[in-house]
């Protein structure tokens, strides 16, 4: 008689990198489903697009890399890179934009890199600028919550499909007419043209603390989060400090400034603030694996989006900073391990 | 006299460890069972960790149940291996053993007579507790007595430490799933497990000594108390620690309790704390109460492959498959037996290997019990398991550390700490099988470390070798030297001397 064999331990969790990526998925439908209600369908769209050519991508990458398809595939990872890919993108975003950021983010920022787990950058991020800088005129084809801006007028459903299929408008319409600066822009724009921020705000595609409409769906972000946070999937620490030394740096320059400064809240339910402190900058390959490390990856994160939203080019900060501290995490994990059980800390 | 040792008889829960399914109401309740004597016994005779054994009977020898048959250590003075049965040594031979890969080893086989005669050469050994603390660890060597908790390390050696001992700890909190064998001889042999503690104690020359219960085990906590309070013993306490995995760990037991931390590389006698297993005690009071060395444990079967879960008193040496059958019984065909917990247990290839002096828990698990091995994916650095990391290590980190072969950052990183308690597996969602590998990289590690040492110690030699080289060499020099020197001085006396030295061999 000969029993099975194997290694203790013999009790492992269910749980699996798989499901893991299923929860992150589950807890960015509200928000994705809140988003198409006030922009309109382009992000389902842009959702399927990226997921297709991401996972498309990654099988051809798998078999090039002569790797498991089934297994890799059915992490659900690549599903996740292209959503919060899908979740950056405007609205109105031509088809091949779309399918040029998810490509390069597969297979690029990830398979090149040595496929799941060796990264070093967040794929959806690289994803992200690489359109970013490539097609700046696309990627500000944002549309606006139909709120009392009466010369506005939000593209219809069939509208988008077809520009985002065909990057061109029903004949008569101008892509001027159906798109507007969002909140984080209009700031950058308009304090160019030496308006205060009370001024600013006062236009009524601003609500309470952010723009009408953005700030509900990033509030709706951070419930994903949580969610996140309750299932053990993300840690407090990144999300934590990341916010935390936002809102300070804004609050202070608030204080000093308040003409030129939004003020912490609006930072916090602008721009990507809230989707990148629950679902970017917990990335847990690219980012930091030490406790500390991730409170310190998390305050370079927020100081980093307070100081490109202020003194960058572009509008929003969050990718650019997730990057740089993305390069940085190795170091930090390296100065941030735990003491072991046992060992006298040095100089003691 | 030193200050007593503080300790901390309710520690707070610890940040670390898991908290699996415990698996142990049912096989509490029902009291321990005797299992009946086994007509054959198979006594492997490599029973005490680190200390290789030799058989002092031949076949065909009679033996009594308790008779010692076979000596460990270098000089026979460590633990010694006794007849659980009494009978006829039938064979002295190779045979599968259990332990974490399979093996075999020599074995004592003792064919039954059936009447199991006790061996009387330990009766009347003397009151524990007025011998000298030197005769106490030479007895319960004698005894046999090993680290019952699954080490098997020496109990004598263990108790004969040179260093001043504040605490004795017993260790009752068995933290793996299943097992409740320590639990249950708390529950009935309270008091037993007390009086091991005194002679412990008088054999370490320590005045305390704390009993480690879980706070699950209410019951225990309550038997030991009443067992104290009723022996009006002011040297002996009870701590209760969380009921988490692991904290039955000697090394976390110590954090938890005394608040400290063993050092790194050292043991906890350096901080004056001594770790015995419950059961052990009840060994050695059990020696000294009735002269009946250590020929019998007790061992849980449990498992979804078992008629009913129980904890049986089982003689060493008893075939597997005959203690399940002649006590529990098997409820379907077997899929998988482990011994020892689901967490740092190891499967055995077959039902039919003997119960040894490590056997605390017998696993008979239906199919699916167990996790069923799924395909390993890379690491995604969740940390999840340097969150549950009883050692305080990375072990995301110590992984690909050991994937490279990097001595030096294994060291950096605390392989050396790590208790190989599976917690970091039981997490990981990618299914690496971590304490695996963290073994085999300890294994590579003193291999490395065996290397370099001799590596070391051939360099030292030869650089000797060469320094003594070069001396002789400069001696040699110098000689020649001062005779060069000689001859400029006054050539015509060395010429002379060298002439006269000359003639006078000439003149022999």
């Amino acid at each position: 008689m000969m029993l099975a064999s194997g290694s203790a331990p013999h009790w492992r969790t269910r749980d699996t990198v798989a499901s893991m990526m299923r929860q992150v998925i589950y807890a960015l439908l509200p928000a994705i489903v809140l988003y198409s209600i006030f922009f309109g369908i382009g992000i389902i769209i842009n959702c399927l697009i990226a997921t297709a050519v991401a996972v498309g991508t990654e099988i051809v990458a798998l078999l090039l890399r002569r790797r498991p398809v089934e297994l890799f595939i059915k992490d659900n990872s690549a599903i996740v890179t292209a959503i919060l890919l899908a979740f950056c993108l405007p609205s109105l975003t031509p088809w091949w934009v779309t399918a040029t950021g998810s490509f390069f983010a597969i297979a690029v920022a990830k398979h090149l890199y040595g496929g799941l787990g060796y990264n070093v950058f967040n794929p959806a991020m690289v994803g992200y600028v690489v359109l970013l800088v490539s097609f700046p005129e696309e990627m500000s084809h944002w549309t606006a919550p139909n709120v009392g801006d009466i010369d506005y007028q939000a593209p219809t459903a069939l509208m988008t499909l077809q520009y985002v299929l065909t990057g061109a408008l029903p004949d008569g319409m101008t892509i001027d007419a159906i798109t507007r600066a969002t909140p984080l822009n209009s700031i950058k724009m308009e304090l160019g043209l030496m308006r205060t921020i009370d001024e600013i705000r006062s236009n009524p595609s601003f609500g309470e603390f952010g723009g009408r409409g953005w700030e509900m769906i990033n509030g709706v972000i951070a419930l994903g989060g949580f969610w996140l946070l309750y299932r053990g999937i993300i840690r407090w620490h990144t999300p934590v400090a990341m916010i935390g030394t936002l809102l300070a740096l804004a609050f202070l320059a608030s204080i000093l400034d308040s003409s030129i400064h939004p003020g912490p809240f609006f930072h916090l339910f602008s721009g990507g603030t809230l989707l990148c402190a629950f679902f970017i900058a917990t990335d847990p390959v690219s980012g930091a694996t030490t406790d500390t490390g991730k409170l310190i990856f998390g305050a370079g994160v927020g100081a980093l989006t307070f100081i490109f939203r202020t003194w960058g080019v572009f509008p929003d900060g969050v990718s650019f900073s997730v990057l740089l501290m993305n390069m940085a995490a190795p170091l930090i994990d390296r100065y941030t391990r735990p003491r072991v059980y046992g060992r006298i800390p040095p100089g003691h | 006299m030193s200050e007593p040792a503080r300790y901390n008889p309710q520690p707070p829960r610890p940040a670390w460890g898991i908290r699996p399914p415990s698996k142990k109401n049912i096989s509490t309740d029902l009291p321990i069972l005797t299992a009946p004597i086994p007509k054959q016994v198979v006594i492997p005779i490599q029973q005490c960790l680190g200390l290789p054994a030799r058989p002092i009977v031949t076949p065909g020898q009679q033996v009594r149940a308790g008779e010692p048959i076979a000596v460990s250590g270098a000089t026979g003075a460590g633990p010694k291996l006794h007849a659980s049965i009494s009978g006829g040594i039938h064979a002295i031979e190779e045979r599968p053993v259990p332990g974490p890969q399979p093996t075999t080893e020599t074995c004592v086989v003792i064919h039954g007579d059936g009447q199991d005669l006790p061996y009387n050469g330990y009766r009347g050994v003397g009151d524990p507790m007025q011998l000298e603390p030197d005769r106490l660890c030479a007895l319960v060597a004698e005894a046999g007595i090993v680290g019952l908790g699954g080490a098997l390390y020496s109990t004598a050696d263990k108790l004969s430490t040179p260093h001043k001992i504040k605490a004795l700890i017993l260790n009752g909190a068995e933290c793996e799933p299943y097992i409740t064998c320590d639990e249950m001889l708390e529950l009935e042999h309270a008091d037993k497990v007390l009086r091991g503690a005194r002679i412990m104690m008088r054999a370490l020359n320590t005045s305390l000594a704390i009993i480690a219960v879980e706070r699950d085990m209410a019951e225990d906590r309550v038997a030991l108390n009443d067992a104290i309070e009723a022996a009006g013993d002011r040297n002996i306490h009870v701590a209760v620690v969380t009921a988490k995995y692991p904290a039955g760990g000697e090394r976390q037991l110590i954090q938890m309790i005394m608040n400290q931390e063993v050092p790194e590389g050292g043991y906890p006698s350096d901080l004056g704390y001594v770790c015995h297993n419950v059961a052990t005690a009840a060994a050695v009071a059990d020696f000294f109460d009735s002269g009946r060395p250590l020929i019998s444990r007790i061992v849980t079967l449990a498992g979804g492959g078992v008629e009913m879960t129980r904890n049986v008193e089982a003689r060493i040496g008893t075939e597997m498959r005959e203690l399940i059958q002649s006590t529990v019984g098997y409820s379907n065909e077997l899929a998988q037996l482990v011994m020892g917990g689901p967490m740092m247990g190891f499967l055995l290839p077959d039902h039919t290997l003997p119960v040894t002096k490590a056997t605390n828990c017998l696993i008979c698990a239906n199919p699916g019990e167990l996790s069923p091995p799924r395909p390993e994916m890379p690491c995604i650095r969740c940390s999840q398991c340097s969150q549950v990391c009883p050692a305080l290590i990375l072990p995301q980190e110590l992984l690909t550390a050991a994937a490279r072969h990097d001595m030096g950052a294994l060291v950096d990183l605390g392989l050396n700490a790590c208790i190989e308690c599976g917690c970091c597996d039981y997490v990981c969602p990618s299914h690496i099988p971590m304490t695996s590998r963290f073994i085999e990289a300890k294994r590579a590690l003193g291999e490395n470390q065996r290397e370099t040492q001799n590596a070391e110690r051939a360099r030292k030699r030869f650089e000797k070798r060469q320094e003594r080289l070069n001396r002789q060499n400069s001696e040699r020099g110098q000689e020649l030297q001062e005779q060069v020197d000689e001859l400029a001085e006054s050539p015509e006396q060395v010429i002379d001397a060298i002439m006269d030295r000359v003639k006078s061999k000439a003149g022999k």
